[in-house]
């Protein structure tokens, strides 16, 4: 059934070949973006889970055993 | 600026949390029994449901879904709301999940040891359960998204990330392998067949471990981890390259699961060269975890909770970089089918989910409880004797393995076989089966002291279900920062975040399955292969009911200690009518994809009821009810119509004659036995199991000349 179903589609080599130049070029984007990208940005995103909470414990400066 | 007032629900959160210890002890503690069933058999107690094979996915499913499921629940419940600064979008959504999941879980319990089951590796549950799970699935989905929505927090911090995929990632998986044909309420077949079928099974099995037991572990590391340190991760970029990296190759690796298999040979080196990619990411996001505690180290002395999690993080790393070299397929035929694969499993179900899911319980259940853990020594405790445990499990299925596939493949100066009894390679790996189970109970004994050090401190404390918190609301336009701005805008918008994971995952999978499909010469026919006859397509059932696949592969792979030992190797041609295909992925007894006539049916007879009457010493459990159980017949006919809607050529209106083919042949076999003395009846279970036994792998054995004979 798969087999019929692709078939059917129109040079379906073509998608194979745009969806290899699409992985490349987005590997290539990334690796530029990162370079160029502001480091107050990556500061700010890598504080976030150290934000405020609203309680401390956890610490494990207590353990009372 | 304005401060929103709301509340974080701390109920779901606690809800997953017990369901995560209640899980997880269910799961080992049935892990504990079937290994000390591996060299005490006789601990099946002749009872079924408590036979090795039923209980095994027993074990797995509670482990993956039922204790990391719920532990990946918990930890996004708790940080995805933090992250978002909003309460989760939909408190009844919320309750849906929790008690879908939990629903799920007990129909596993419940489906598994009777026996109900698909016989694909963490995909055995029945296609209503698969229904049940889609639907929890796109709950949770819906709560997720919706929360990240109405977000107050602009950006999506790189956890999120991996929350993401996780979701968009399990719901292709889990749609794609659970296309099945319903034969009746609790039974299914695949609409894949073969080779097909076995391709889709490990592009979902792999991806299981990929997107069920790392993207979301990774997700809760990334958030954890940093909390526990109470210090930024190590590097945020790296975290960025990690996540698309592993994303894009991960999806790609599934077939080095089936390496000197019948599959083409094309798609077992994609496989491959994918799988030593991964290597580059895994190790980016290990080393990104561990230096987070650059300089903090001291305090990893003292503190249990990072000692959990350092670990948790370096058997990642080691899993990480097992798991690509025993996809080099001069490692893998030494590893697969043995219980180096089992070693390697543990490292990352003990070490990084076990031990992960560990150190965020002792962070987390004080801070819900509001109160200090109760005891940091019990703690510390628990970490020294997991630690143990992970190392007498993993040295003692490593050194099981090797010694274990040495023994197959050893010739004597002759060029025969120098250990031709199967049995002699399974007796000699006992002591680790021993120490394995030893190893074991250490880990369990942990987790032990952890519920009650975890109880104790719950009781010390006080629990509230709100968490009153507040932030500015979301202002949509505003952007302080004005470089970066692709990724930003990806994170600005998590619909297109999501499309765009969906497609990374679905190029990949296109890529691997099309040529499958498509290229006609990658299965060549055989043409004396034809399809089962309905007594052996019942004894099939039998077969997958027992999960005999579990512990028999049926895949001779060309090695030529393989073809001595069992006969010619398998071909991609053989498996054009199993629905489900049945290769199995461990050898704790030999293949049998050869047995067909190997020995007479007397002997299978004796067998099932104590295997140690015909192989003296054996570890295989009996299966007495086979010979007393009467074969339900009243299925063939719908049998035989979804096989053949999923294209298996049997005749129009056959089905209204099987069963008098399949009483014709039970009565042949029964015949035979009670002349050898035995006291069968042609209407047991035994017989059609007999007959599929005696039917695997002989079909490349008819030739024209026995054709001919056979129609006189």
């Amino acid at each position: 059934m798969f087999k019929e179903v692709l078939q059917s589609i129109e040079d379906v080599e073509f998608y194979t070949i745009v969806s290899m130049v699409i992985f490349i070029l987005f590997f290539v984007g990334m690796t530029i973006w990162l370079f160029k990208v502001d480091k107050k940005y990556i500061k700010t995103m890598s504080e976030l889970p150290l934000e405020e909470d609203n309680n401390e414990f956890s610490n494990l400066t207590g353990g009372t055993k | 600026m304005e401060l929103e007032k709301f509340s974080y629900d701390n109920e779901i959160v606690r809800k997953f949390t017990i369901a995560t210890v209640v899980w997880g002890v269910v799961g080992m503690l049935v892990g504990l029994l079937i290994a000390t069933q591996l060299f005490a058999p006789a601990l099946n107690f002749n009872i079924p449901f408590l036979t090795f094979g039923r209980i095994r996915p027993l074990h797995t499913n509670a482990v993956i879904f039922a204790f990391v499921g719920n532990a990946i629940f918990m930890g996004v419940y708790y940080s995805l709301q933090r992250l978002c600064k909003a309460r989760m979008f939909n408190d009844m959504l919320s309750n849906i999940h929790f008690w879908g999941w939990q629903l799920i879980i007990v129909a596993a319990a419940i489906t598994l040891p009777l026996g109900l089951t698909t016989s694909k590796e963490y995909a055995e549950l029945e296609w209503p359960i698969d229904i049940m799970i889609a639907l929890v699935w796109i709950a949770f989905g819906i709560n997720m998204f919706g929360t990240i929505i109405k977000r107050r927090e602009k950006h999506m911090y790189v956890a999120i990330w991996f929350y993401i995929a996780t979701w968009v990632t399990v719901t292709v998986l889990h749609v794609v392998n659970s296309i099945e044909v319903p034969v009746s309420f609790l039974k299914s077949y695949p609409i894949y067949a073969g080779v097909q079928d076995a391709l889709v099974q490990w592009w979902y099995g792999h991806n299981a471990v990929a997107f069920f037991l790392t993207t979301p572990y990774l997700g809760l590391m990334y958030y954890y981890l940093p909390k526990a340190a109470n210090r930024p991760v190590y590097s945020y970029k790296l975290s960025i390259v990690h996540f698309w990296s592993l994303v894009f190759l991960y999806i790609w690796a599934g077939p080095h699961h089936l390496l000197y298999s019948a599959l083409p040979d094309w798609a077992q080196s994609l496989g491959t060269v994918f799988s030593i990619m991964l290597i580059a990411p895994s190790w980016g996001g290990m080393i990104n975890g561990l230096l987070t505690l650059r300089g903090a180290w001291d305090r990893v002395r003292e503190n249990p909770i990072l000692k959990f999690m350092v670990v948790a993080v370096t058997a990642y790393g080691m899993a990480t970089f097992e798991g690509p070299m025993l996809s080099l397929k001069n490692v893998n035929a030494i590893a697969h089918f043995t219980d180096w694969i089992i070693a390697h499993v543990h490292v990352g179900a003990l070490g990084w989910n076990g031990f992960l899911t560990f150190g965020i319980l002792y962070w987390l259940v004080p801070k819900l409880w509001k109160t200090n853990l109760y005891s940091k020594k019990l703690a510390n405790f628990h970490f020294w004797i997991g630690f143990l445990g992970i190392v007498f499990y993993a040295l003692s299925m490593w050194f099981s393995g090797v010694t274990q596939s040495l023994m197959w493949k050893q010739f004597t100066p002759l060029g025969v076989l120098q250990y031709p009894n199967f049995l002699e390679t399974v007796l000699q790996i006992v002591p680790m089966y021993i120490i394995r189970m030893i190893g074991g109970t250490l880990y369990f004994v942990g987790v032990i002291v952890m519920v009650y050090n975890l109880v104790k401190t719950a009781k010390q404390g006080s629990f509230s279900k709100e968490e009153a918190a507040e932030a500015p609301a979301l202002e949509k336009f505003k952007d302080p920062l004005k470089r970066g701005v692709i990724h930003r805008f990806l994170e600005g918008k998590p619909a297109i975040f999501i499309s765009l994971t969906l497609v990374v995952v679905l190029i990949a999978s296109v890529f691997e399955f099309v040529p499958m499909f498509l290229i006609k010469s990658n299965i060549p026919t055989i043409a004396s292969v034809k399809p089962y006859t309905p007594l052996e397509l019942q004894g099939r059932d039998i077969y997958i009911r027992e999960a005999c696949n579990s512990c028999h592969s049926q895949l001779v792979r060309p090695f030529r200690s393989e073809t001595e030992r069992y006969g010619e190797y398998s071909k991609a041609g053989e498996y054009v009518y199993d629905h489900p295909f049945l290769w199995g992925s461990k050898r704790t007894g030999p293949d049998l994809h050869r047995i067909g006539g190997k020995y007479p049916n007397l002997w299978h007879y004796l067998h099932m009821e104590n295997p140690s009457s015909m192989s003296p010493g054996s570890l295989m459990p009996s299966y007495p009810w086979l010979l007393s159980n009467d074969l339900n017949t009243s299925t063939t006919e719908s049998k035989i119509n979804a096989m053949r809607s999923i294209g298996v050529p049997y005749s129009e209106g056959y089905e209204k004659i099987a069963n008098d083919d399949l009483q014709a042949q039970a009565e042949k076999i029964a015949m035979d036995l009670q002349n050898a003395g035995a006291p069968a009846e042609p209407n047991k279970e035994i017989i059609a199991l007999i007959a599929y036994l005696q039917r695997l792998g002989t079909d490349i054995k008819a030739n024209p000349v026995t054709t001919g004979q056979a129609g006189k």
